[in-house]
């Protein structure tokens, strides 16, 4: 059968089959108003070339701008190799090979990811990735009630990223799932582990702990990891994976390491490109293997003796299990686990451990040059990984309006979601910041301020 | 052809049925059923003390590539596992019909076990199922 649309005859063929006068006579049941009309904020077709001259128009307003946002999305250095690699034809598919024993390139590929993640995760498994970090999060609160059974409550921190816990909600709510929110202590920037007694008692599925936070702040990991499993919660480590060079992995945390591991893969190779695609990546105990949503790779030997790669665990995929699936959006990355694997690997431990100590140093550098100046403060006296909350004396959204027309990227304005920190920017420096780039935006900074406090007395 | 004991009953969704007594049957899944699942990688249990109606989902066999449900082929309580499994689910590959049982459950109406299929019937219902 060629696979070309049907022709006019076609389907003059297939509704006299069925007795209608015209195309427009099937939509009859719907109501006029119901029905969509031209989509009229859609352009008219551009020719090829039309594209290009469009497009070198708006690469040239893209002006490249010095960025210190972080806030869940991180700017680091990607290996030119990366890329080359990725994109060539052998592994160049967008997304979840299905047929995957067919390529076992593909498989090997994530054979490796799954052992890297899990060393570096300190765990025992790890799938072979998720959409993004926010959706795994959610999942991984699905998994945990899953394993509790009696519980359908889970604390979650207010110092979790806000737009990951909205994602979370509106997944786990029509599941009859709660989240009962923690707050942060709000002169360190933590969740205090004593805080958690008033919930002692009460039937919770899982805590989820988030390190390093979302205001780039360290937390006690290990009170905390034995606070939920003392009161039979899983619990759930919410991770950056370039901070995980230098800190404890969570298989680590506490008397029994945490349970399940979840984030955002997209510092491990993925360029900031206008907000996608990322990847979430997933890993736990191996008791809980059978629960977690995705697949898993293994290794073996065919007939002959030679290596080969498997999937050894996907029976629960939507695939073939459908409505009784673990998940229905455990939708695998291939394309983004293929860059970040071969990131890790050309980066190595200790590479990524030099680029996550770079990163800290330069948002260490950064903070101090800001710490009082011109009316700013840095928010919180607690250990940081490469991301710190700056208190300004000005409204944020005028700041960072201001740094953008010096060309720079100031932060991400925390006030519409912690309202209580008052006008607060989160600010992040990678190790793709020179000392040139950090004294720009301590001077774009200052200026911003400064120009607040002259119009104040003029 | 797979082997089909006669000490036991059968269901169309391929479980057999064996009395132990007391209104009490053991049940598992058919050699047939292992054949066409293939290597089985994991086994998952009923809850002890569940009670289950007849054709309910209670159990889950996996193989690598499906994963299928295991039907109460009459209602009752869950009174046994097999928890050999967790750690051996190729048992139920090796030995179906005997070391390879998944659960036992106390029949609510023990005369419910006589409206199964005998091994003749399920053997034509194999055979018709090619």
């Amino acid at each position: 059968m060629a696979f070309i649309p049907h022709t006019d005859e076609d389907i003059q063929a297939m509704l006299a089959a069925i007795g209608a006068p015209s195309i427009e006579a099937l939509f009859d049941e719907i109501p006029a108003e119901l029905r969509a009309g031209p989509l009229e904020r859609v352009p008219e077709r551009l020719s090829e070339m039309e594209v290009q001259r469009l497009m070198r128009e708006r690469a040239e307003q893209d002006r490249q701008p010095l960025c210190f946002i972080g806030a869940g999305a991180y700017e680091h250095h990607i290996p030119a190799a990366v890329w080359e690699l990725t994109t060539r034809g052998e592994f160049y598919s967008a997304y979840t090979p299905y047929q995957a024993e067919a390529s076992q390139g593909t498989l090997q590929l994530l054979y490796e990811y799954q052992s890297m993640m899990a060393s570096l995760t300190g765990m025992d498994v790890s799938n072979a990735s998720m959409y993004d970090g926010a959706s795994a999060l959610a999942e991984a609160v699905l998994m945990a009630v899953r394993i509790h059974k009696s519980a359908r409550r889970v604390l979650m921190p207010a110092t979790v990223h806000p737009i990951w816990r909205r994602v979370v909600e509106s997944i786990v709510k029509h599941q009859r799932i709660e989240l009962v929110e923690l707050p942060y202590c709000t002169e360190g920037g933590h969740t205090i582990p004593e805080s958690l007694e008033r919930f002692a008692g009460e039937d919770f599925a899982a805590l989820v702990i988030p390190q390093p936070n979302f205001f780039g702040v360290l937390e006690d990991v290990d009170a905390l990891t034995d606070w939920a499993h003392a009161h039979k919660m899983l619990a759930i480590g919410v991770v950056n994976p370039t901070s995980l060079a230098l800190l404890r992995p969570p298989g680590e945390w506490g008397e029994t390491g945490a349970d399940i591991v979840v984030g955002e893969g997209q510092p491990l190779g993925i360029p900031l490109s206008s907000g996608g695609p990322y990847f979430g990546f997933m890993a736990c105990k191996q008791a809980y293997v059978r629960q977690m949503p995705g697949r898993i790779i293994g290794a073996t030997t065919d007939l002959d003796g030679k290596r080969g790669y498997a999937l050894t665990l996907q029976a629960r995929e939507q695939h073939i299990r459908r409505s009784k699936a673990t998940s229905n959006i455990c939708t695998n990355q291939g394309l983004m686990v293929t860059a970040a694997t071969i990131y890790m690997a050309l980066t190595g431990p200790e590479g990524l451990a030099r680029v996550a100590a770079a990163s800290h140093a330069n948002t260490r550098r950064l903070a101090e040059q800001l710490d009082g100046l011109a009316g700013a403060e840095i928010a919180f006296a607690r250990p940081y990984f490469h991301e710190v909350v700056v208190r300004l004396p000005r409204a944020a959204n005028a700041v960072l309006k201001d740094m953008e027309a010096q060309g720079i990227l100031g932060g991400f304005d925390l006030t519409p979601y912690y309202p209580e920190l008052g006008d607060a920017l989160l600010v992040c420096a990678t190790e793709t910041k020179s000392d040139a780039d950090l004294a720009e935006y301590v001077q774009a900074f200052a200026k911003s301020l400064k120009a607040f406090d002259l119009s104040r007395f003029a | 052809m797979s082997n089909v004991p006669t000490d036991r009953r059968y269901t169309d969704s391929h479980e057999w049925v064996q009395p132990q007594g007391d209104g009490v049957f053991r049940v598992g899944i058919t050699d047939h059923a292992q054949e066409l699942l293939g290597d089985l990688v994991f086994v998952e249990t009923p809850e002890i003390g569940r009670h289950v109606n007849a054709k309910q989902d209670c159990a889950v066999v996996e193989s690598v590539k499906a994963a299928s449900d295991v039907y109460a082929p009459i209602a009752g309580e869950i009174v046994g596992a097999n928890e050999e499994l967790s750690g051996t689910p190729e048992t139920i590959n090796q030995d179906a019909h005997g070391a390879g049982w998944i659960f036992e459950i106390k029949a609510d109406n023990p005369a419910d076990y006589d409206g199964l299929m005998d091994a003749a019937a399920y053997e034509a219902l194999v055979a018709s199922e090619g």
